[in-house]
């Protein structure tokens, strides 16, 4: 009997340690496929940005041993009217992102689904500036604003108007770069509609039909509130993607004239690798970090509140 | 009558179809004149087909750019696909303790602005003494195409029946065999997305170029583009090749396969 007793419990034991092994070794194999991913990511997107915010309170200089100063780079930081232009010209890249460029990707969409021909060919135009290379398109478009040779000012010319030096004007330099990253971006977000337009049910057009609908009211009362959360997710894409801008400035106006068209990230890398204060670049690019933090955070919480909201409808 | 009506919607579509294509054919024709032919006369289009642009850009060190662009794009996609695809089997498929934590922070890589890493990713470089050199760019490219990447894979990976895992465990798959003979046949369509994704916007990629490259035989072609920018000041149509030859890659693989580059590009954002 208790032979029995105690071989019961060898045998317990016995399958105890095997569903032990078993777990450590499924540890095991998760770990052998997660850990290249993630030693890569830790080394190249974590740590980096700890050492930024470590970097951010130092007065340094990149080589030598750097000076710990507190929170000296942010006050300096929230001092300087550069930074406070900068933050405007992203905000600028933010809304017309949203309100011009976003709007323009749905016509275009709309414009694939017109009954015209040679459409198909056209649409596959549409999506050529997306392909390109920014710093390609930056060079390209600082010849079509050429002052002289430029087609922008031959185009104006047509319709009397002077010649304009955008890239070199403080009034003109934003609102022509801004031109081209709309007309960089607007085929991506015509590409999103396009596919949120072809999965809208035919059925519901069929029945506005019977009930005499015109096409605006197909638009207005189908179409529009059915793309609504493409609209909401291409916004979120535009307003993150605005915080990262970059390229274009950097070749199209290098942030110039007189910082016109500063922009964070330009603002960073020229603190950063024009004039070595390696220190202050660092806090700006935390504070951009943290602006990007505080983007998605209140993008999350809005989304927990709709989907909330619509347990709660249903 | 009824044509009539479709007007106003052809002069949208031609306005459009002019904003977006008159730039490429501006390029194409200017990179095709000889400097006097472009001062004489700038907007003519096409008036003269000179190739000589395309075998000068060539020989002033676009080739080597071309071949430091292919070898960083191609070194770095591969190396994501397989490492994402690792990384997003038991993300995707596995429960365990830190999934969702893992998950969110991977995906969460998307939304991070790069200027956040750059000045310890330029120290980095320094210390492991490959300033300067294409290896420089490859770690960095991996570790930020890793999060659109694995955001796709797991996607589609959960899409897989649990039954064929379970048929392929009776018969005595390991997980690395379970991975490779079952998981990444099915998810074919969305690797192929996560390629063209990454290697186009790893072939257009400037920032790290721009910091931790200096020297022209290490560039990649967009910093090289941004190199010649001074070479040319003067030579508009050298310049235009240049850009000409730089687009004409992607462009050439989006005309033969439209859709599947489309999808690919907007991957993360449109499923199916």
């Amino acid at each position: 009997m208790q032979q029995a007793d105690s071989s019961l419990a060898a045998v317990k034991e016995d399958a105890r340690n095997k569903a032990k092994k078993r777990k450590l070794k499924n540890a095991l194999t998760i770990g052998l496929f997660v850990s290249p991913a993630l030693l890569v990511y830790a080394l190249y997107v974590i740590y980096p940005i700890l050492a930024t915010l470590n970097y951010s309170f130092y007065d340094w200089n990149g080589s030598s041993v750097g000076t710990y100063i507190g929170l000296q780079n942010y006050v300096q930081l929230f001092n300087d009217s550069i930074f406070w232009t900068a933050l405007l010209n992203n905000t600028w890249i933010t809304l017309t992102s949203v309100f011009v460029q976003i709007p323009l990707g749905l016509i275009m969409a709309l414009m694939l689904f017109a009954p015209i021909k040679g459409i198909r060919l056209m649409s596959s135009v549409y999506f050529f500036p997306f392909l390109m290379s920014t710093v390609a398109i930056g060079l390209l478009w600082i010849y079509m604003f050429d002052p002289i040779n430029g087609s922008i000012n031959q185009l104006i010319n047509l319709f009397g108007f002077e010649n304009v030096a955008w890239l070199s004007g403080e009034n003109t330099a934003l609102i022509a770069v801004l031109f081209v990253i709309v007309w960089q971006f607007a085929p991506f977000y015509m590409i999103l509609f396009r596919a949120a337009i072809v999965g809208i049910p035919e059925e519901l057009y069929e029945a506005a039909d019977m009930d005499g609908a015109n096409p605006w009211h197909k638009f207005t009362r189908i179409t529009f509130p059915l793309l609504m959360p493409t609209i909401v997710s291409s916004s979120i894409l535009a307003i993150v993607g605005s915080l990262k801008a970059f390229d274009i400035f950097y070749v199209m106006t290098g942030g110039g004239p007189n910082h016109a068209t500063e922009l964070m990230g330009t603002y960073m890398f020229k603190q950063a690798f024009v004039n070595f204060n390696m220190g202050y670049a660092s806090a700006i690019a935390f504070v951009m970090f943290f602006i990007a933090l505080i983007v998605v955070i209140i993008i999350q919480v809005l989304d927990f509140y709709r989907q909330k909201r619509g347990v709660f409808s249903e | 009558m009824k044509s009539l009506a479709k007007l106003p919607l052809y002069i949208v579509a031609l306005i459009l179809l002019i904003v977006s294509g008159y730039p490429f054919v501006y390029m194409i024709s200017t990179a095709l004149k000889t400097q006097s032919d472009f001062f004489e006369n700038p907007f003519a289009l096409f008036t003269s087909f000179n190739l000589e642009n395309f075998l000068n850009v060539f020989q002033m060190g676009l080739s080597r750019y071309f071949l430091n662009s292919v070898i960083v794009t191609v070194v770095a996609v591969g190396a994501v696909v397989i490492i994402g695809a690792l990384a997003s089997y038991p993300l995707s498929r596995m429960n365990f303790r830190f999934n969702r934590v893992l998950f969110l922070l991977f995906i969460s890589g998307m939304m991070l602005p790069i200027h956040a890493t750059l000045i310890p990713i330029f120290k980095l470089s320094e210390s492991m003494g490959v300033y300067d050199t294409l290896l420089a760019l490859i770690g960095p490219y991996i570790a930020f195409s890793l999060p659109i990447s694995i955001f796709i894979l797991t996607q589609f990976m959960r899409e897989i029946p649990k039954s064929l895992e379970e048929a392929a465990k009776i018969d005595g798959c390991s997980h690395l065999g379970i991975f490779r003979h079952v998981i990444m046949p099915m998810v074919k369509p969305a690797l192929m997305a996560v390629i063209i994704y990454n290697a186009i916007h790893l072939w257009n990629e400037f920032v790290f170029a721009l910091v931790l490259i200096s020297s022209p035989e290490s560039m990649t072609l967009p910093l090289g583009l941004q190199a010649f920018r001074g070479d040319f000041a003067v030579n508009v149509p050298g310049l235009m090749a240049a850009l000409t030859l730089a687009s004409l890659p992607i462009l050439v693989v989006y005309l033969f396969s439209q859709e599947k580059v489309v999808k690919g590009l907007t991957g993360g954002a449109v499923k199916g």
